[in-house]
């Protein structure tokens, strides 16, 4: 229980110091996990809204891949995106690993089935209600993927916290892909792990704490967000 | 000039969902002209019939066909329709309007002022900027008709417009409506509401059970409906 | 009012690439050398490299896994040098062609820790294998790396000497963490259960709890470590020169005094031993 109250110290200390290790971590960790979510937005939206809207033989079993990759355990991802990337792999000479690439790639990987199937989900929903209108108006189902994504933005913002969420709380796959190296890949999650396996139990509790704040910050963010626009948007 | 897509002319129309028969082929005839208000109790076929003639639903059997070639997207272009609910996206009451000129292919630099002027016509120039979902109901329904004004349809499909609506805010919306018949668009519209009927048909369709049963010049159908069911219906008695 | 949230979220992104960069020691040579958790666990690393890096212009990057692991990632040419403790497993990694050359680097010891009560009764003993059969007869908690590492098979081997098949007792009193040394005395601190580790780790551990040290000096617990580089016969890409200058700096009277003046509690941790050269 000491621990607790000691936690708490070293957050403090780490953040009134304005700690350049803590920096440099956190720096690399909102690196990473905004750049893998920003990814993966890009490719899910648009793959969520395709399998929502269009018919094509295989559909109903690409929809439930998405759901069920949804699930990914990160370090089965690490461990797969490892041997893509390892010098004895087939994408060895790229010599991404142990590289932020590699771990925005292995985060791309897990967060891309969530933001699709949510924005799959959005997206049937609102086809739905719009599917007669935007017909009537001449849209081409191309021009209504992007029309719905757009309407259906509010929900989708949830979506890509959601993703950003399971990002930056992994350890498995940035530890295996990135190394935890000191200077080059060492996110807060990999510290946090190092920490405790060291048994500076109060530290890594510190570290743990900060990465929630952050997380909670960012969230209440996107809360605020959008629902000044649902105000606005109804 | 653009070619006149009508007359429009169903034959033998069916359309069948669930094991159901919901409209028993039915033919017709919808020339340019007189404004063309279907009645009919609930379940008669009225909205059905209107998603038909639109092409948003594809008969079960028999033939739709308008006066030029083409495939329904190309035929849809000069037909706009209007529903009960207004249903508008996510964006400014302006941006709905410019949203609906962009699809027709209109250059950027000229949506605002086309979409404005829409705006002007229907009474909504200083809600412009305000989100569309926020508008009430009257002034979402104008929103919609708006929109349809500058798609420069030849027909105008109209289902229940104004059945959410108070009795101002559906005068509005049956001036505006008198406005495109007075610009030469076809006006082919469904209602509840006969007093509304009396108001604006030049001729009638009665549905009944997916059939047509009757069709006639307003007056003759109101004054002197020939079916029995249309009596019945005129005199409240008919509810399905 | 999204498209200016959506602004904002890019223009974070590209501001922690900023500071991260700002901060990143990339921009200049570096070699990958693959280690043991209870090495960088020691915080050898933090004291030893910076001073190499200083000497050389050269940036160490060490990925700190399981023995298992760290040789596996060298044989794959994912690292330029090897740095474990396990000189069997070393000298087959050169014997195989995967290694250029094995060089001893420096040792320290193991110790045997437990509970303060010592259930087992093992305190001050001189033989380690006797101590494990002693534990194995009072089936005292035992909590093992269990993980294929440099210390588990040290530990294995001493379990053969005490002739008890400790494994077939997984589950009940001997415990296989499948961790690295840090969780496995994590586990161990909590069960007050014996374990066997390196003594640097131990040094350094801070969740030390009920345990303390009850068996040390054997010779049998003598911890040898080696550094080689990996054969750029495979892995063309292996940075030799680099590697070859670390290896060089490491077995250096500098590198060695660098290793022998690394402290944990006023303590020396390590003991340099590589062979001077020509003899």
């Amino acid at each position: 229980m000491i621990e607790f109250g000691q936690a708490f110290a070293a957050a403090f200390h780490l953040i009134a110091t304005f700690d350049a290790g803590l920096v440099e971590i956190v720096a690399l960790s909102l690196e990473v996990s905004l750049s893998a979510v920003a990814l993966a937005a890009l490719v899910g939206l648009p793959l969520g809204a395709a399998v929502a809207l269009y018919r094509f033989p295989g559909r109903i079993v690409i929809a439930a891949l998405l759901n069920a990759f949804m699930g990914l355990p990160p370090v089965v991802v690490g461990l797969i995106v490892y041997l893509l990337l390892s010098r004895s792999g087939p994408l060895g000479v790229l010599g991404l690993l142990f590289t932020p690439g590699a771990m925005i790639i292995a985060q791309w990987l897990l967060v891309t089935p969530i933001v699709a199937a949510l924005a799959l989900q959005t997206v049937a929903d609102l086809h739905v209600e719009y599917d007669e209108q935007l017909r009537s108006l001449g849209a081409t189902p191309g021009r209504a993927l992007w029309t719905l994504l757009w309407d259906g933005r509010l929900s989708l913002v949830t979506a890509v916290l959601a993703g950003f969420g399971r990002a930056s709380a992994e350890v498995g796959a940035v530890m295996i892909v990135g190394g935890n190296i000191n200077h080059a890949t060492r996110v807060m999650t990999t510290a946090i792990a190092l920490e405790t396996s060291k048994g500076d139990l109060a530290l890594a509790l510190g570290l743990g704490l900060i990465l929630v704040s952050l997380a909670l910050a960012i969230n209440f963010a996107a809360m605020a967000v959008r629902d000044l626009a649902r105000v606005r948007h109804a | 000039m653009t070619v006149a897509i009508l007359p429009l002319s169903l034959e033998a129309v069916t359309y069948e969902a669930q094991g159901q028969r919901l409209i028993d082929s039915l033919s017709l005839v919808f020339g340019a002209g007189p404004r063309s208000v279907i009645l009919g109790p609930n379940g008669a076929g009225k909205s059905l019939l209107l998603r038909l003639c639109h092409g948003l639903l594809r008969p079960t059997s028999g033939r739709i066909a308008w006066a030029c070639p083409g495939t329904g997207a190309e035929v849809r272009r000069h037909q706009a329709m209007a529903f009960q609910r207004p249903v508008l996206l996510r964006r400014s009451t302006l941006a709905n309007v410019t949203y609906a000129l962009a699809l027709r292919g209109v250059a950027r630099r000229h949506r605002r002022e086309l979409a404005l002027a829409a705006l002007e016509r229907a009474g909504l120039a200083e809600l412009a900027q305000r989100p569309a979902r926020v508008l009430s109901g009257g002034e979402q329904q104008r929103l919609a008709l708006a929109r349809a004004w500058v798609q420069e349809p030849q027909v105008l499909f109209l289902d229940e417009p104004t059945a959410n609506l108070d009795p101002g805010a559906t005068r509005r919306i049956e001036a505006l409506v008198d406005g495109f018949h007075q610009n030469g668009t076809k006006i082919v519209m469904t209602t509840h509401d006969l007093g509304q009927a009396r108001r604006l048909a030049d001729e009638v369709l009665f549905l009944h059970r997916g059939k047509l049963v009757e069709r006639a010049a307003a007056e003759t159908f109101f004054d002197r409906p020939r079916s029995r069911e249309a009596a019945a219906f005129l005199n409240g008695d008919l509810l399905w | 009012m999204v498209t200016r949230v959506l602004s904002l979220l890019l223009a974070l992104t590209l501001l922690a690439g900023g500071l991260h960069a700002r901060a990143d020691d990339n921009a200049g040579r570096f070699i990958t050398v693959a280690s043991t958790t209870s090495t960088e666990n020691s915080g050898l690393f933090a004291h030893l490299l910076p001073q190499f890096t200083a000497a050389s212009g050269i940036a160490v990057r060490v990925v700190a896994v399981g023995t298992g692991q760290a040789i596996k990632l060298a044989r794959n040419g994912d690292a330029d040098l090897l740095f474990v403790h396990h000189k069997p497993s070393e000298e087959a990694f050169v014997a195989d062609g995967h290694g250029v050359e094995r060089f001893d680097v420096m040792y320290n010891d193991f110790v045997l820790v437990g509970p303060a009560g010592d259930p087992a009764g093992i305190r001050g003993l001189a033989e380690t294998p006797a101590a494990l059969a002693r534990i194995a007869a009072a089936e005292a908690p035992f909590a093992s790396r269990g993980d294929d590492s440099g210390t588990h098979k040290k530990e294995l081997g001493l379990w053969q000497a005490a002739g008890v098949d400790a494994v077939a007792a997984s589950g009940t009193w001997y415990r296989e963490t499948g961790s690295g040394m840090g969780a496995t005395l994590n586990t161990a601190s909590a069960m007050d259960a014996y374990a066997l580790t390196d003594r640097a780790t131990w040094l350094k551990f801070a969740n030390k709890g009920g345990l303390e040290i009850l068996l040390e000096g054997d010779p049998r617990l003598f911890n040898q470590y080696g550094i080689i580089l990996v054969s750029a016969e495979n892995h063309p890409h292996v940075k030799t020169a680099d590697g070859e200058a670390f290896i060089r700096w490491l077995t250096s009277p500098a590198g060695q005094a660098a290793i022998g003046t690394y402290r944990i509690e006023g303590a020396q941790a390590f003991f340099p031993n590589a062979r001077k050269a020509g003899s």
